[in-house]
């Protein structure tokens, strides 16, 4: 692995970001637009609501875009043949994996900087703990999100195949992850698989930095880098270089 | 000292439980440009990625410049043009190439040399996806140029391109060749064969002919490598 491919790789990927202007877009505004739907749902309601369910979305959303954008991505990229001429090139697997996850992680800090910063100045979210933690989860998240969009793609031929993964992958970790019953309050059969899926400790942490002026998050933060790091390790091993 | 370039002895490949390639052996020389020439569906893309490296083989052996065909060392000196050009689409020419360029860690400068050599100077500004088929595969074969390879390896690099520009490529490759790389080129268009300087003719899997264009067509009599083709597949099936 070097630097310099790795680099390489994470520019590249954001110049072909910013050349489908649509998806830029979409990437940037689209989570503005719907803590601002959340918000507005709220309105009659201001003891309950918005600044219990924000943070939980302010996790989720990371997670789900960048899942979904690298699973398709990187698919694309098993299947034009890019990918297995820069396997066939001095390239390390680390170097591919690494540059994805940079410049999806950058982006994502981007996108959470902006619904965070509208969250707090524009819909008077209370955030008790540092706001740089915010983002800190946010990046992590998203990380986790491009890690496991990776590791999937190896196992789906197109992208209809692609996109299926998102009901299978991330929409039982919405349910579980305490946004609709707190964790404690699942079966506990439900709570223990709960507690072994990466998206709650991103809520957690989320939750502990909005309501706690000096939130305990690193253990919850780990947890999720460690999930990140799993499934990285997992897409490297579907990095193949030879086939059958 | 120069090992050979390519040794491939009793090369055979499974895939998806039928066997497509069985028992090659015939090797690929440095200076030289070698044909690899049969009908689409006969095993030249599945040879080609044995060489390269990315094709499990169940028996035999492949060895590049005396290493093992897919050795981590081989990769920097192996430069591999697939049918389908695989360079990124929604990058300019020139971004493909510096991102590939990075790759490989070679100067900067090296992006502007394969730009001519491919005659895409003047598209070096413009999305791949809005080029034609034709430009789009030279892109790919400037990718494989970057690294200056010591073996070019070209699946049917000339498909779709008009006759000035193949034959400006078929130029380009014995100029590669003569600085000392082993070119292997595959096409299913029997008239590019006389462009070799070594044909290997295969069919089913198999190695019908193995030889230059005219010891090729002195060895069957026929007028030229077509008819010559059609005289070995009718003297191996009777």
């Amino acid at each position: 692995m070097s630097p310099r491919v790795t680099l390489a790789v994470a520019r590249r990927v954001l110049i072909q970001l910013r050349r489908d202007r649509r998806t830029l877009a979409m990437l940037l505004v689209l989570p503005c637009l719907i803590m601002a739907l959340l918000w507005w749902m709220f309105q009659d309601k201001p003891s309950f609501g918005f600044g219990a369910l924000a943070p939980a979305l302010l996790a989720l959303i990371p997670f789900i875009i960048m899942f979904l954008v690298t699973s398709v991505t990187t698919l694309r990229e098993r299947t034009s043949g890019t990918l297995e001429r820069l396997l066939a090139m001095p390239m390390g697997k680390g170097d591919f994996l690494l540059g994805y996850a940079l410049a999806f992680g950058l982006v994502a800090a981007v996108q959470s900087a902006l619904a965070v910063t509208l969250s707090i100045w524009a819909l008077d979210l209370d955030v008790h703990g540092p706001v740089w933690m915010l983002l800190a989860v946010a990046v992590v998240d998203a990380v986790l999100g491009s890690a496991l969009g990776l590791f999937v793609s190896a196992f789906a031929r197109t992208e209809f195949q692609a996109v299926q993964f998102t009901p299978a992958l991330v929409i039982p970790q919405i349910l579980l992850c305490g946004l609709f019953v707190h964790r404690d309050e699942l079966p506990p059969f439900l709570h223990g698989v709960s507690d072994v899926l990466p998206l709650s400790y991103a809520v957690d942490a989320m939750r502990k930095v909005s309501g706690d002026a000096d939130p305990a998050v690193w253990g919850d933060l780990g947890l999720v880098a460690a999930f990140a790091l799993a499934a990285l390790v997992l897409g490297a091993l579907t990095l193949r270089r030879q086939s059958e | 000292m120069m090992k050979s370039g390519v040794d491939v002895s009793d090369l055979r490949v499974v895939r998806g439980g039928a066997e497509v390639l069985h028992d090659l052996t015939f090797s690929v020389e440095p200076g030289e440009v070698t044909g690899l020439l049969g009908p689409s569906g006969c095993g030249k893309t599945t040879l080609m990625r044995a060489i390269v490296g990315v094709q499990r083989i169940s028996a035999g052996r492949v060895t590049v410049f005396g290493e093992p065909a897919g050795a981590a060392s081989l990769r920097a000196r192996i430069g591999y043009v697939t049918q389908a050009p695989s360079v990124y689409d929604d990058l300019t020419v020139e971004e493909n190439l510096v991102f590939f360029a990075a790759v490989l860690g070679v100067p900067r400068d090296r992006v502007d040399e394969c730009l001519r050599v491919v005659a895409l100077e003047p598209e070096r500004g413009r999305v791949v996806r809005a080029l034609s088929g034709g430009q789009r595969s030279r892109v790919s074969l400037a990718v494989a140029l970057l690294g200056e390879p010591a073996l070019i390896v070209l699946d049917e690099p000339t498909v779709g391109l008009d006759p000035v520009l193949r034959k400006d490529l078929w130029e380009t490759f014995h100029r590669l060749a003569d600085e000392g790389a082993a070119v292997f080129v595959s096409s299913h268009v029997m008239d590019e064969a006389t462009r070799c300087d070594r044909l290997i003719l295969l069919r089913e899997g198999r190695i019908i002919a193995d030889d230059t264009p005219p010891g090729l067509l002195e060895k069957t009599g026929a007028e030229d490598i077509e008819t010559a083709f059609l005289d070995l597949v009718a003297r191996a099936a009777s």
